[in-house]
């Protein structure tokens, strides 16, 4: 099940959005693989009837009231921003040219 | 009148004794604050414009806040001649691990895609630390976004072990464990994810505590994976530790799983353990967490401390959790997949790096993406999101990440027996003393091995401790025990670790830090000297 591809680690890095080089793809095919191998115990041991834990404390909707209170102010959220303009985060494009 | 006696160097003190000396007046905060700002001088080294490391020397801070610290230090000093009721810790100089979002201080997680953020508001940790009167040093180094064992995956550069400069001081929190090692600092706060806190304090000689899932908030802390993350102390004393943790812990509506209801009393706990009585206690030494793939150094010291546990009163059962075995596999897929959702946030939008992708006159918001992360992500960042985009993508989700969970199921059900059987369970809290720099870089899976036992306690959400049991013979390098207790009973960690301290430092006439070697000569060989 596991043997990962070199064109299998591309298309995951275009879905994580990482622009990973040539030899980059290569050394995380190989490296994939190993850990991957070493991961798959892991379909062995639990039955059908093992009901799935995805976190350790069973919480179900916590919420706080809804009541107005401070919060940062736009200077503040703006404050790390790569680009702002007019008080607002200024991004590049979001859509392909043509 | 003076309850304590302070040693000479204000270095060399605890928190518990600072804390004592400062309220009777018999040092300034500004004195405390000052001496630990002048041994981070002289040992810690420098870093170039870029922020990475320089020269070899301990390394253990990414960013030194001398002024902010000196005016903090002053303010409390003011407020105690104005007669003023502080709080316990007030005036204790404290170092905070990089992961830690501080108000007006940078704060990187050790990577380049945060260089140079500066966090409009406080982690609600560190909002408890400044309520607390506590004055913070500075920013510790770690592995980038909490992923790595040695701290080599910081951008940074790597912290180095006060016991040996030329080897790794554990991760991701190294930069907290030297930092206390070197006696830059009394007290240091960490995050705990599978190991962080705990097998850098094995492998530095000092105490660390990853709380109760819950216990401590996670509100203002970079994630890796929620599920699993846990913010906690680390000191060089388990009472120390206890007064750290008391600070750290408490409710918090800012984070939905954040614990209610009662918080047991660690420092009463710690205080009771002191009298070395384990009366009652019965200890469990879980199977399948030592044997093979531990160092021998490292099982004679688990031996001894086991020895020790039963002169102290406590009855020590051997218990088994089958599942653990294969807990190191279902957390190397849990933790990508809850991480490669977590970072996802780092888009290049609205804070930290933004990097234009060469070749294209007017890029998309994506193409700008996929570059800042290729440059802004280091490699063993890229690794972890890159599997666990594999890990929970459709075809393989069920199969892996499904698996993942029943694993967990399968471990929780393991700790309820255990503890059916036992108060608190123990074992070696790493395999192997620290390793060379550079020994595991080339093999993540060897890297991640370091964490195999204490990796079950984050699955489960209960808490543990790690303290010294020691110097392994082969390498004279310390040796951590770590202690496991049930949910919610974080008490029984410092109660059982306060009597193995108590024993084992009057065994040897002192702590096993004393026995660090001498920093300041180390490094006056060093070829660039080491002033910052």
């Amino acid at each position: 099940m596991s043997a990962i591809s070199r064109e299998e680690v591309s298309h995951l890095a275009m879905l994580a959005r990482i622009d990973l080089q040539p030899d980059e793809l290569d050394r995380l095919a190989a490296q994939l693989d190993v850990i991957l191998d070493a991961v798959a115990t892991v379909t062995q041991v639990a039955g059908e009837d093992v009901p799935a834990t995805s976190h350790p404390m069973p919480l179900t909707n916590v919420t706080r009231p809804d009541e107005p209170r401070p919060c940062l102010t736009q200077e503040e959220a703006l404050s790390g921003a790569p680009a702002a303009e007019a008080g607002r985060f200024r991004v590049p494009r979001i859509l392909e040219e043509d | 009148m003076t309850g304590t006696t302070l040693p000479a160097d204000l270095t060399r003190a605890t928190a518990a004794g600072l804390a004592q000396a400062l309220a009777a007046g018999d040092v300034s905060a500004v004195e405390v604050a000052q001496a630990h700002l002048d041994r981070i001088a002289a040992v810690d080294g420098t870093r170039d414009a870029d922020g990475v490391a320089t020269g070899r020397a301990v390394h253990a801070f990414l960013h030194v806040c001398a002024e902010s610290a000196l005016a903090d230090a002053k303010a409390v000093d003011d407020a105690r001649a104005a007669g003023q009721t502080l709080p316990a810790l007030a005036g204790v100089p404290i170092a905070v691990k990089d992961v830690m979002a501080t108000r007006g201080l940078p704060t990187t997680c050790g990577s380049r895609i945060l260089q140079g953020w500066v966090p409009p508001y406080d982690a609600t940790v560190v909002a408890n630390i400044r309520a607390a009167r506590m004055v913070v040093l500075g920013k510790t180094n770690m592995d980038e976004f909490a992923m790595g064992s040695s701290t080599e995956h910081s951008a940074y550069g790597p912290t180095r072990n006060p016991w040996d400069l030329d080897r790794i001081p554990g991760g991701s929190g190294g930069g907290s464990a030297a930092s206390l090692a070197a006696f830059e600092t009394p007290l240091a706060t960490g995050t705990d994810t599978g190991g962080s806190i705990r097998q850098p304090a094995s492998v530095t000689g000092t105490v660390g505590v990853k709380p109760t899932y819950g216990a401590v908030s996670r509100y203002g802390l970079v994630a890796l994976a929620s599920s699993l993350d846990q913010a906690g102390p680390c000191a060089r004393t388990v009472l120390d530790t206890a007064l750290l943790h008391q600070v750290m812990a408490g409710h918090d509506p800012m984070d939905s799983t954040s614990l209610t209801g009662e918080y047991p009393d660690v420092v009463a706990a710690a205080r009771a353990g002191a009298t070395g009585s384990l009366d009652g206690v019965t200890v469990g030494v879980v199977r399948e967490l030592s044997g093979d793939g531990y160092q021998a150094g490292v099982l004679r010291r688990f031996e001894e401390s086991l020895a020790v546990l039963t002169e102290a009163g406590a009855k020590v059962v051997e218990v088994s959790c089958p599942s653990f075995t294969v807990a190191l596999a279902a957390y190397y897929l849990i933790l990508p997949s809850e991480a490669s959702s977590n970072l996802a946030k780092f888009d290049a939008m609205r804070y930290g790096l933004r990097v234009e992708p060469g070749g294209v006159a007017v890029p998309t918001a994506e193409q700008v993406m996929g570059a800042t992360r290729a440059a802004g992500f280091g490699d063993e960042v890229k690794r972890r999101i890159i599997l666990g985009t594999y890990a929970l993508s459709s075809g393989y989700y069920d199969a892996y990440y499904g698996s993942a969970q029943k694993v967990r199921t399968l471990i929780q059900r393991d700790f309820a027996a255990a503890f059916g059987q036992a108060d608190v369970l123990v074992s070696p809290t790493s395999p192997t003393t620290a390793f060379p720099l550079g020994d595991k870089l080339e093999n993540p899976l060897a890297m991640y091995l370091q964490d195999v036992a204490t990796i079950p306690a984050n699955l489960a959400g209960v808490p543990g401790m790690s303290l010294p049991s020691g110097l392994a013979d082969e390498d004279g390098l310390p040796v951590g025990l770590q202690i496991l207790a049930p949910a919610g009973a974080d008490d029984r960690l410092y109660r059982v670790g306060g009597a193995l301290e108590a024993i084992l430092t009057a065994r040897w006439g002192g702590s096993v830090l004393d026995r660090v070697p001498d920093l300041s000569a180390a490094l006056a060989t060093a070829a660039n000297g080491a002033t910052r």
